[in-house]
């Protein structure tokens, strides 16, 4: 048996203690996944020996474990074993794995009840202590009903660290077993008057965390704190006070008025930021409660905290202040414009953001102008497109109050580059111009000029690009023509050759609304007698510009411009006979378009005689599609009709939709720079995927689609792209290893940018900077040298 | 309080506390997530951030970010002092400490914030209370430890513990 001591003792003397453990885990860093399973191998052995002190530190490094990641709850009656010591140490790490790892559901809870209780009304007020702290973390209602007595016993302990620890678990105890309160609740509140200030806190803390969940049962207690506030010099109790009366106020308005006076002399006498603060939420609070104006006492409150934002969190909380303020009392947040402008410098984006929103919340006729341009300077400065796309929103959201300035405003919109709203300008073009007559000329005349400088403007022609706007002007010029000084340099401007870069869609409104503004300029022209050259002038014109648009690979644009290149070739004979064409013309272009409200077709009313739900042929029934083909020829013909449509069109779709869906991804993974190229295995079985692809589908001649071709294809490309992100996943992996020589800058780019990467990213990222990144760890290295404290 | 992590600039973490209920998996799951967010943040920025429905008070010491997540009516100003009333007591306890400190000794570090939070409040807010407790807890381990394990104290191994 001695032997076996022996052997045991000095089996234990290898054993790694905590300082061990973490030393070999920095040490193996590139295994450290492997490491650490050998560890919680041993740790497991050593849970298995009978000497307490051996499970202790099994224990204690299993918790350590737990922080970095790894799920210990299999130990849970161990950890509970180790709780269960008489030795206070390690008692302590029994009861700190406890709080770490027990929760709800773990089963060995039930078996700590007793413990717990003993630990309780142990003589040693450390160990009560401990108890105490690590039942605050995984109290459960069962636990909670068990031990509140004893808790409650405690609150009246002798000595007051015990007391200070009973008092706040309390709350604890109470938000799991509600029951609880009634009985212990007199003893809370002696607990206010206790001679110890630490229990003191301790009970308004609690009494405070209450009320705030049900203020109705605390007003009893009002007065009673009212005393302590005027009497206590404590800040962190104060604070904690006036957190209760804010929560208070708006049950009892009395104490609001009452409230005013000592708030206000706190807020101009103390030194603390804090607390400063919560008078200020507080009087907020009031002052909404009660509606009536005091408006100079916010208007005091305003100043004294801008003069000590000289820090940017006070900043931020100022401003957050104002927009409660803002939401009753406008005026006085009017005054304070200026602060709020020049918060619009910051450079922290979200003191920014909230300053966007205050002013947007401020804005009125007087000051609109003047904050808009301020807004429109900042959109020239601004960095980052999130911010930016904010402000432009918010302008566009200011300005659709009042329209004049709003199209000017919108052009130098316009001039800005790189913005993703090109398609939203244009949309509020097209409204405004549509709507308000009274600002067509003007906006046209802002259009042209528009038109005229295209080119600066046919750089950008991504999809949501600015180059949207043209869209716009090009409609409005075209549908508002007769506004134009000069329909002719407009029209040349729209069909000059540069134009057929620009996206598809645009392209076509070109075209037609070169075709609107024809039959304007043939209008003008005819009226003048003697010069019908002009008039054959414009139609040769188009005749030689529109062959371009007939050749352009976008399906709409050829239309169009092979229909007006046909009208016109018609209308220049016509012309050449002299014989008046422009009234015919102006009638293919005639009556105003007004916008229609979305629901307008439903008020349209049904016409009599119309069964919309009736219907009109006999209704298909799927499996029996075969019998309904025999039954009836003529349906069956149009049936293999459909299907022979259909089906080349489903191939034509889905291979343009594959190309341009290809296309999109080829685009954001070069945009992308954490892109990890497919190695060339890899790509080469892509390649193959694509040839699969290709291979043509042998079309079953039947009479009845039997399935959709498009969708099988649909399936096999996202097959594909699965298949593809797995094999990158996994060569990311092994170009982990590889990319450890490339520390340094890509380390710390991804570390940067970490924001829009996706989940799978994240490990990955991080692992390899910590190989890149040790931090330079020395004991100089100390946490409190720092300027910003 | 909700809860309190402390990690590195490379998102290790070093302790987290939890006051709040959560099973294993969200706890990873909001760790990893508040730890991107709160290391994208640049120096200058401000120390609030909101953050799901919570607001989010951090603040860097050296190389170590102190992040809390407290509820929505509650005071920033006042986490953030609870924050260094927090750093002050592992200071003092260790002397100048750094982060290696924290490391190495983290169930001590653990035991500090036990005794100066409990249930997310703050027990006691007078710096020489919280210390003479860890001290004097600290005693009570030191004077009750175990003789070391060597062959010569084998017999001390065999006879039963001295009842408190």
């Amino acid at each position: 048996m001695a032997l076996k001591i022996v052997k045991g003792s000095i089996d234990r003397m290898f054993d790694k203690n905590l300082q061990d453990l973490v030393r070999g885990i920095r040490n193996h860093k590139e295994d450290e996944a492997k490491y650490i399973s050998t560890c919680i191998d041993e740790i497991k052995q050593e849970l298995k020996q009978d000497n307490i002190a051996v499970k202790a530190n099994a224990v204690c490094k299993l918790t350590y474990l737990q922080m970095l990641g790894y799920d210990v709850s299999w130990a849970a009656f161990n950890i509970v074993e180790v709780m269960s010591s008489s030795k206070f140490t390690y008692k302590r790490i029994g009861y700190l794995a406890a709080s770490q790892c027990f929760h709800e559901s773990t089963d060995v809870i039930m078996l700590t009840t007793n413990q717990i209780r003993k630990d309780l009304s142990s003589p040693n007020q450390y160990d009560t202590g401990v108890a105490l702290t690590g039942l605050s973390c995984f109290v459960t209602p069962d636990l909670a009903r068990d031990l509140a007595n004893d808790i409650m016993t405690l609150m009246s302990h002798t000595k007051p660290y015990i007391r200070k620890k009973a008092v706040l678990i309390m709350y604890k105890v109470f938000l799991k077993y509600p029951e609880s309160l009634r009985p212990a609740f007199p003893r809370l509140k002696e607990k206010l008057e206790d001679p110890d200030p630490g229990v003191q806190s301790a009970a308004v803390n609690v009494i405070c965390e209450l009320a705030r969940r049900n203020p109705k049962n605390y007003l009893s207690l009002a007065p009673l704190f009212f005393k302590l506030m005027t009497s206590s010099t404590n800040n962190w109790v104060l604070i904690k006070i006036i957190k209760l009366f804010g929560a208070l106020t708006p049950l009892e308005p009395r104490l609001g008025k009452k409230l005013i006076e000592p708030l206000t002399n706190l807020i101009h006498s103390t030194s603390a930021m804090s607390l400063l603060y919560e008078c200020v939420n507080t009087v907020i609070a009031v002052l909404i409660s009660l509606s009536s104006g005091m408006p100079n006492h916010s208007a005091s409150i305003q100043v004294s905290f801008s003069r000590h934002a000289h820090t940017f969190s006070l900043k931020y909380l100022g401003l957050l202040a104002m927009s409660k303020i803002l939401k009753t009392h406008p005026k006085s947040v009017q005054s304070h414009k200026d602060l709020i402008l020049q918060c619009l410098d910051d450079k922290d984006e979200s003191i920014r953001l909230r300053a966007l929103d205050l002013l947007y919340g401020m804005v009125s006729k007087k000051n609109l102008m003047e904050i808009v341009k301020k807004l429109m300077l900042h959109v020239d400065k601004a960095e980052g497109t999130t911010y930016r796309d904010e402000l432009l929103t918010k302008i566009i959201d200011i300005c659709s109050q009042s329209n004049y300035q709003y199209i000017s405003i919108l052009v130098e919109l316009t001039r800005l580059e790189g913005t993703r709203h090109g398609h939203l300008i244009a949309s509020q073009m097209l409204d405004v111009a549509i709507r308000v007559k009274a600002i067509r000329a003007f906006a046209v005349a802002q259009m042209a000029t528009l038109l005229d400088n295209a080119h600066l403007l046919t750089g950008n022609t991504q999809r949501n690009g600015i180059c949207e706007v043209l869209y716009a002007a090009a409609w409005i010029c075209g549908e508002f023509s007769e506004h134009l000084e000069e329909p002719m340099a407009t029209l040349e401007a729209m069909l000059r050759p540069k134009v057929a870069t620009l996206p598809g869609h645009i392209q076509a409104v070109y075209v037609q609304n070169a075709a609107k503004l024809f039959a304007t300029v043939l209008r003008g022209q005819e009226g003048a007698p003697a010069d019908s050259t002009v008039a054959q002038e414009t139609s040769q014109l188009l005749i030689d510009r529109l062959p371009l648009f007939v050749q352009s690979s976008n399906l709409e644009v050829q239309e169009r411009a092979s229909c007006i290149l046909q009208l016109v070739k018609y209308i220049q004979k016509l012309q050449q006979k002299d014989v008046e064409v422009a009234e015919e013309v102006t009638a293919l272009f005639a009556g105003e378009l007004n916008p229609v409200a979305p629901k307008a077709q439903k008020k349209v009313p049904v016409p009599e005689g119309l069964d919309l739900d009736v219907w009109i042929n006999e209704p298909p029934s799927g499996s029996e599609s075969e019998d309904e083909g025999r039954k009836s020829k003529g349906k069956a013909v149009f049936a293999k009709d459909e299907s022979r449509h259909t089906k080349p069109r489903y191939t034509e779709v889905d291979e343009k939709e594959l190309a341009k869906r290809r296309e999109v991804r080829k685009a954001e993974q070069a945009n992308n720079p954490f892109y990890i190229k497919a190695s060339p295995s890899s790509q080469k079985v892509y390649q193959d995927g694509v040839g699969v692809e290709h291979i043509p589908v042998v079309q079953i001649d039947l009479s009845v689609p039997l399935k959709v071709p498009g969708m099988p294809m649909s399936d096999q490309y996202v097959k594909l792209e699965e298949e593809r992100r797995e094999r990158n996943k996994a060569d990311k992996k092994k170009k982990k290893d590889k990319k450890k020589r490339e520390k340094g800058e890509k380390g710390r780019r991804r570390r940067g940018d970490s924001g829009p990467e996706s989940e799978e990213d994240i490990t990955p990222a991080h692992m390899v900077d910590i190989v890149t990144e040790e931090m330079p760890e020395s004991r100089d290295n100390h946490i409190r040298s720092d300027p910003d404290l | 309080m909700q809860f309190m992590l402390l990690f590195s600039r490379q998102g290790k973490l070093r302790l987290q506390k939890w006051y709040v209920p959560l099973s294993d998996k969200e706890k990873k799951k909001i760790t990893r997530e508040l730890v991107q967010t709160v290391l994208a943040r640049k120096p200058k920025m401000c120390s609030f951030l909101e953050w799901r429905d919570l607001k989010v008070v951090y603040k860097r010491y050296a190389s170590l970010y102190f992040c809390c997540a407290i509820e929505n009516q509650d005071n920033e100003l006042i986490t953030l002092e609870i924050i260094h009333r927090y750093v002050e007591l592992l200071d003092k306890y260790f002397g100048s400490v750094c982060e290696l400190d924290i490391i190495f000794n983290f169930e001590k570090a653990y035991f500090i914030l036990d005794e100066f939070l409990l249930g997310g409040e703050a027990q006691d807010t007078s710096k020489k209370n919280v210390l003479k407790a860890i001290e004097q807890a600290d005693l009570l381990q030191e004077c009750r430890r175990e003789p070391p394990l060597t062959v010569c104290f084998l017999s001390a191994q065999l006879t039963t513990e001295k009842p408190l």
